[in-house]
């Protein structure tokens, strides 16, 4: 499916765009903003995640990611946890593919135990805040359909409007709208659709850099549910690229004494 | 009090350790942990005189880790300490960790104490034998007493080969007469003695082999040394009274240990074969888990949880579950404080042995979480473990302090 994507734009181009159904475009949208991340190799980050709710209460988690870019699948990812101070060591490794289930373990440092967890919870919320699990996952293409919708300027910048259809029945969203921006193909905005087709979430990316002279990544990403009146501000810092990682980096022992 | 005097000896040794430790790595290295109080609450008056309704005990569990700069090697300290209201026993200092871990291409190294655990079940740990049981603790087995070992991992892609060579064994702890939730009589670990000429001097070995592939995790493991589990032989103390003395057998024992992993299920499966505890014999859990995510149009998760559990010692084996089987229902709320809820009942098919069990616990803000565990017995005959605990159904609430 890929590749005949692939041979259809480098070979046709231009002129079949024009012809493309908006299915096509939607796709064709997609691949190229896949195109432009890809060759990363890996990174690691600190995120901090500060979930507020109605009341205006906050509360703040820590955590530490590694992110390893695989050839052909989808990436690999550790992300150790530390705070609150409870779940401190805590961390999980997951295995994204880009077709069927992702792997998941999670280190339980009190107990010293390691546990394969069930990946179908991907609607379910991660640490408690606004983000789902499918939200932060890798974004593979092959986990939606795609719709173009239209062209539309968001704040200042010409962007693509999709919409995105979850292939996983375990998904907790029926559709996403994204906002693409037309000169670098960054996310800026997404409106996700719960499965009665309400709008239950809005997710919009602020401040991009550019790293390697490359990759774009957003030092802030907003999640704001509509329905039950909570946010989760998630801010990254001490983005590093290309530092080395291996797969050796991203297994069960390596899981063990993440700290 | 003497006891609780040397119990404070022992803390303050251990704190002292720590202090010595932390000043020389001053500058890299990094303290946390946590302290808690905990309350035990029994529903019924005890069989015996010495044992009380009501226990409170206070725990603290420092861990200092230390990474070597530019490596992935490191150092990690973690003493414990409870003291307990009325039990000397309970009252105790351990050292749960102290390790150097050396970090190479495809392997590791680690040297000290520490804490190891294999297996994939619920109900029980079968597989799981390393370390000692802190069975003063909990009676769950959960807890664990600090292993000295050298342990070697290799890292191939036909999977973690972990070879371990274990010096200096650990006997279980056992609670005194003014504890709960124990024998009677009482366990006189004074007492304890061994199969092997050379005691608790004896050098255990054991080897795991595990791997991963797609949805399947397999462990297979193979132990010879020192049972982590006495057998309980009648006795006389001192005094003349009757006690039960601790005897650790050498064994022989291989486990597997493998979880299927599929959408919303867990499979799993562990089974053991052991020689050397009387007749060779064998056990297994097998079971499964299953998870309604997003259930009551909420963001929680319910997961149902069967699991067998076998012995073919039948009757005579010295464990409630040789016929059982344990259903269970977990409820992870996935709200700002983790509220997570546990509940199963272990049912003996052989007669009416009951064995309930509630786990809950809940953040309080950013540092602090509330814990409540509540564990009744019913229905068990003389010849079952638990019909020691017949009277000793109780309520424990904790709250600990994390720093």
């Amino acid at each position: 499916m890929k590749y005949w994507i692939w041979i259809a734009l480098t070979l046709l181009g231009a002129p079949v765009a024009q012809a493309e159904t908006a299915q096509e475009k939607g796709l064709a949208i997609a691949v190229e903003a896949d195109r432009r991340d890809k060759g990363f190799g890996d990174f690691t980050a600190h995120m901090e995640m500060i979930l507020r709710n109605r009341q205006g209460e906050e509360s703040t988690r820590r955590l530490r990611i590694s992110t390893l870019e695989v050839k052909g699948d989808g990436d690999k990812g550790l992300s150790i946890f530390d705070e609150p101070a409870d779940v401190r060591g805590t961390a999980l490794l997951t295995f994204t593919h880009k077709v069927g289930e992702d792997d998941q373990w999670l280190y339980l440092p009190a107990l010293k135990r390691v546990k394969r967890i069930a990946s179908s919870n991907k609607s379910g919320p991660f640490m408690g805040s606004e983000f789902a699990y499918e939200d932060v996952a890798s974004q593979e293409i092959e986990k939606y359909n795609y719709k173009f919708l239209r062209d539309e300027t968001y704040e200042g910048k010409p962007c693509f409007v999709i919409e995105r259809y979850p292939v996983d029945k375990h998904s907790g969203y029926t559709r996403q709208q994204v906002w693409i921006d037309q000169a670098e193909y960054r996310p800026w905005k997404i409106d996700f659709f719960d499965r009665k087709d309400s709008l239950l979430k809005t997710l919009v990316w602020r401040g991009y850099h550019q790293y390697l002279g490359k990759y774009w990544r957003a030092d802030e990403m907003f999640m704001q549910n509509h329905q039950s009146g909570k946010s989760t501000l998630l801010k990254w810092h001490d983005y590093k690229f290309r530092i080395g990682l291996k797969d050796a980096d991203f297994n069960e022992a390596s899981l063990k004494r993440a700290r | 009090m003497s006891v609780l005097r040397q119990c404070l000896i022992v803390l303050t040794r251990v704190m002292a350790v720590c202090a010595a430790v932390s000043l020389s790595f001053a500058h890299a290295g990094e303290w946390f942990g946590f302290v808690s109080l905990e309350h035990q609450g029994f529903f019924h008056p005890p069989l015996d005189p010495p044992q009380q309704r009501s226990y409170f005990s206070l725990v603290a569990q420092p861990e200092y880790y230390h990474r070597f700069e530019g490596t992935k090697d490191s150092f990690t300290f973690v003493p414990f300490g409870r003291v307990d209201q009325y039990d000397p026993e309970r009252s105790h200092a351990d050292i749960r960790e102290l390790t150097w871990l050396k970090v190479g291409e495809g392997y590791e190294w680690r040297l000290g104490v520490r804490k190891v655990f294999w297996g994939v079940t619920e109900s029980q740990h079968l597989v799981d034998i390393i370390n000692q049981t802190d069975l003063v603790e909990n009676i769950d087995t959960e807890d664990k007493l600090g292993q000295p070992m050298v342990n070697f991992a290799l890292l191939r892609d036909w999977g973690t080969l972990n070879v371990f060579v274990l010096p200096g064994f650990r006997e279980r702890t056992f609670p005194g007469v003014e504890g709960r939730l124990r024998t009677s009589p009482r366990v006189d670990v004074d007492q304890a003695n061994y199969e092997s000429a050379r005691g608790r001097r004896h050098v255990d070995y054991a080897l795991r082999w595990s791997k991963s592939i797609s949805g399947w995790d397999i462990g297979l493991s193979q132990f010879y040394g020192t049972s982590r589990d006495p057998r309980l032989l009648p006795g006389v103390d001192g005094n003349g009274l009757p006690v039960l003395i601790p005897r650790y057998d050498l064994i022989y024992q291989t486990g597997l240990d493998v979880q299927f992993t599929e959408g919303s299920w867990l499979w799993k499966l562990e089974a053991i074969r052991r020689r050397g505890q009387g007749p060779t014999y064998a056990a297994a859990t097998g079971g499964f888990e299953y998870t309604f995510t997003g259930v009551f149009g909420t963001a929680m998760d319910l997961g149902l949880i069967a699991e067998y559990l076998y012995d073919d010692r039948g009757a005579g084996a010295p464990t409630p579950f040789q016929d059982d089987v344990m259903t269970g229902l977990r409820l992870a709320l996935n709200d700002v404080q983790s509220s997570e809820v546990l509940i199963g009942v272990v049912n003996d098919r052989r007669h009416a042995a009951k064995f309930f069990n509630l786990e809950a616990r809940r953040r309080l803000g950013a540092h602090y979480k509330l814990s409540l565990e509540v564990r009744a017995f019913a229905g068990a005959p003389v010849t079952d473990p638990t019909y020691f605990w017949r009277r000793d159904d109780y309520l424990q609430l904790e709250l600990a302090r994390y720093f």
